[in-house]
């Protein structure tokens, strides 16, 4: 029997920092101590030489990210990840907005199925499904030409082409996440109280007047959220281009982390690719923050 | 417009996102059990004319399949159940016990979830390869037997564990382990069953990670020797196809039987603002 309380709270102390130590010890060493490791690493040479004898390795200061700046890969890539994060992150979130709308209208049947339906392409391996639609996109047998060109439009080289890379690789990415934001929009808008649209009803406004001041400033706050997921999430853009594109044509979807990848581990530039990865970070970081700050202004 | 009339259409355009959505994975279905060739016909067949399983019986014999899959089964299996008890552990403590530092440890965790986990992966391989881990299961395994999402989610959750449940457990004699195992464990139930569905499949899925401590096609996950076998098979549609599912429906089953417990986890990631 132990009722005493300063007995409890010593064993409590003493459990506590037992309970919490193998989660801490692993993420202190195998993501902390890394990440601050990286930052190092992104001051020295180290390169394959340096995998064989890491003596090898000389700190250079900041001569990495002075090269990086003056790659012309780098700045591809940045684009190319830019045009993926502004062009695809609105465009999912729209998509999002939209298949919410739909899915939770009075009117539809089978709610359930239907939001299942729609969230499922979220579940699924990326790299099988970007296997899939790079079939889907072939030029000639592909279902998706196909279906252009039984609406009488021309067919479009998806991957092949350097200015349908991205949009393809975007279309694609659209396709597979908007599930997941869908949901998000979905439950903010069971969170708009019913009584706000009678009320505009009976003031006569119309659909898209209710939607313009009642649903989207209900939906304000899940904006910034599904917002700022959906933009890190983007900047994150890897496997979509290594299997399908393999960052071609004429390197028009090298991601920052397909950059990343390729330097330090095809090349084993390790220091080097260290750097490209505080940029991205850095980027981010000032981009989340800016996103935060503009709604914020927004809404005043 | 009147209201039927107005359900129809509302109705017929949902069925057609749905079927849009769906197409990419039905046709995937559709064409693993063509003939070789016969996907890339014109026009392009939606169901296969004479169904046969040859691309699924190639995968699991010539070309070893059933290696990788069981890499992906165990690496997912084992990184579910032990980052499952670590950051239960973790969680509740962090939730629950009161010792001192907990709350400023708590919020240095979380700004960690921000950081991107692409930004330590240079060094964590060079530790990986200091340990001899390079191309073993537990070298892909032992960046993830923890997670700050997990630790989060669970602390949110077992902050609604009544105080007077655990002090009575503990006015009658119970030890803090033996609360957790006996008291907190089946109240985490809803929440554990959450969290190992979000851990199985996004180890199951997890692609650049295994990609750089695996580099012997024997070792690979499922991810990983698609991505490879489909540079030497790029023509052979129907078996990519077959690849492809083979990969992806165990997933869509767990998923469709874990639904309500998924899709309660991403509303509870997403409130987290």
């Amino acid at each position: 029997m132990s009722a005493d309380p300063r007995g409890t709270h010593v064993t409590q102390t003493r459990a506590g920092w037992l309970f919490v130590s193998p989660a801490l010890g692993l993420i202190g060493v195998f993501f902390v101590v890394p990440v601050v490791v990286g930052l190092l690493l992104s001051f020295t040479d180290f390169d394959i030489y340096a995998l064989g004898d890491p003596s090898v390795a000389r700190i250079v200061g900041v001569r990495n990210y002075a090269q990086i700046v003056s790659d012309r890969e780098f700045w591809g890539a940045l684009r190319n990840t830019l045009t993926f994060v502004l062009g695809g992150g609105p465009l999912s979130v729209l998509a999002s907005l939209g298949a919410a709308l739909l899915v939770n209208a009075r009117l539809v049947r089978f709610k359930s199925v239907l939001r299942v339906a729609l969230f499922s392409p979220v579940v699924t391996t990326l790299v099988a499904v970007a296997i899939v639609w790079r079939y889907l996109y072939h030029p000639h047998y592909g279902l998706i030409d196909f279906a252009l060109r039984g609406l009488g439009l021309p067919a479009v080289d998806w991957l092949g082409d350097p200015h349908w890379a991205m949009p393809a690789i975007i279309l694609f990415s659209v396709w597979k996440n908007f599930g997941y934001n869908m949901l998000i929009f979905v439950a903010g808008l069971q969170n708009i109280p019913e009584e706000q649209y009678e009320a505009a009803r009976i003031d006569g406004a119309g659909g898209w007047a209710r939607f313009r001041h009642i649903t989207v400033p209900g939906l304000g706050p899940t904006f910034l959220l599904v917002g700022v997921l959906t933009m890190i999430g983007q900047f994150q853009l890897f496997a979509e281009p290594y299997v399908m594109t393999a960052g071609g044509p004429l390197r028009s979807t090298v991601s920052l982390i397909l950059l990343m990848y390729e330097q330090g581990f095809r090349w084993w530039r390790l220091g080097y690719a260290a750097a490209i990865a505080f940029i991205l970070l850095a980027i981010v970081l000032v981009a989340t923050l800016v996103q935060m700050r503009l709604q914020r202004l927004e809404r005043r | 417009m009147s209201r039927p009339a107005r359900a129809l259409v509302v109705n017929a355009a949902v069925a057609a996102v749905a079927i849009v959505t769906l197409v990419p994975l039905l046709w995937m279905v559709s064409a693993s059990f063509m003939p070789p060739g016969a996907a890339n016909t014109m026009p392009p067949p939606l169901v296969p004319r004479t169904p046969t399983l040859e691309h699924y019986v190639a995968l699991f014999t010539r070309l070893n399949l059933l290696r990788n899959f069981l890499n992906s089964l165990l690496i997912s299996g084992v990184t579910t159940i032990v980052s499952l008890f670590i950051n239960a552990l973790a969680g509740y403590a962090f939730a629950k016990l009161r010792f001192a530092g907990r709350d400023r440890v708590f919020q240095l965790l979380v700004v960690g979830l921000v950081v991107p986990a692409q930004v330590g992966m240079l060094p964590l391989f060079l530790m990986v390869r200091g340990l001899g881990l390079v191309n073993t299961p537990w070298g892909v395994m032992i960046a993830a037997l923890a997670s700050i999402f997990g630790i989060f989610m669970i602390r949110q959750y077992a902050l609604g564990i009544p105080d007077e449940l655990l002090d009575a457990a503990r006015v009658d004699g119970a030890g803090e382990f033996q609360i957790f195992r006996r008291v907190v464990l089946p109240l985490l139930r809803p929440i554990l069953v959450t969290l190992a569905a979000f851990s199985f499949l996004g180890t199951w899925n997890d692609f650049l990670w295994p990609l750089i401590v695996l580099s012997d096609e024997r070792k690979f996950t499922l991810p990983v020797a698609l991505a490879s076998l489909v540079g030497e098979h790029v023509l052979d549609t129907e078996l990519m196809m077959a690849g492809a599912g083979v990969t992806v429906v165990p997933v869509l089953i767990l998923f469709l039987v874990l639904q309500r417990s998924y899709i309660r986890g991403v509303l509870m990631g997403s409130v987290k603002g």
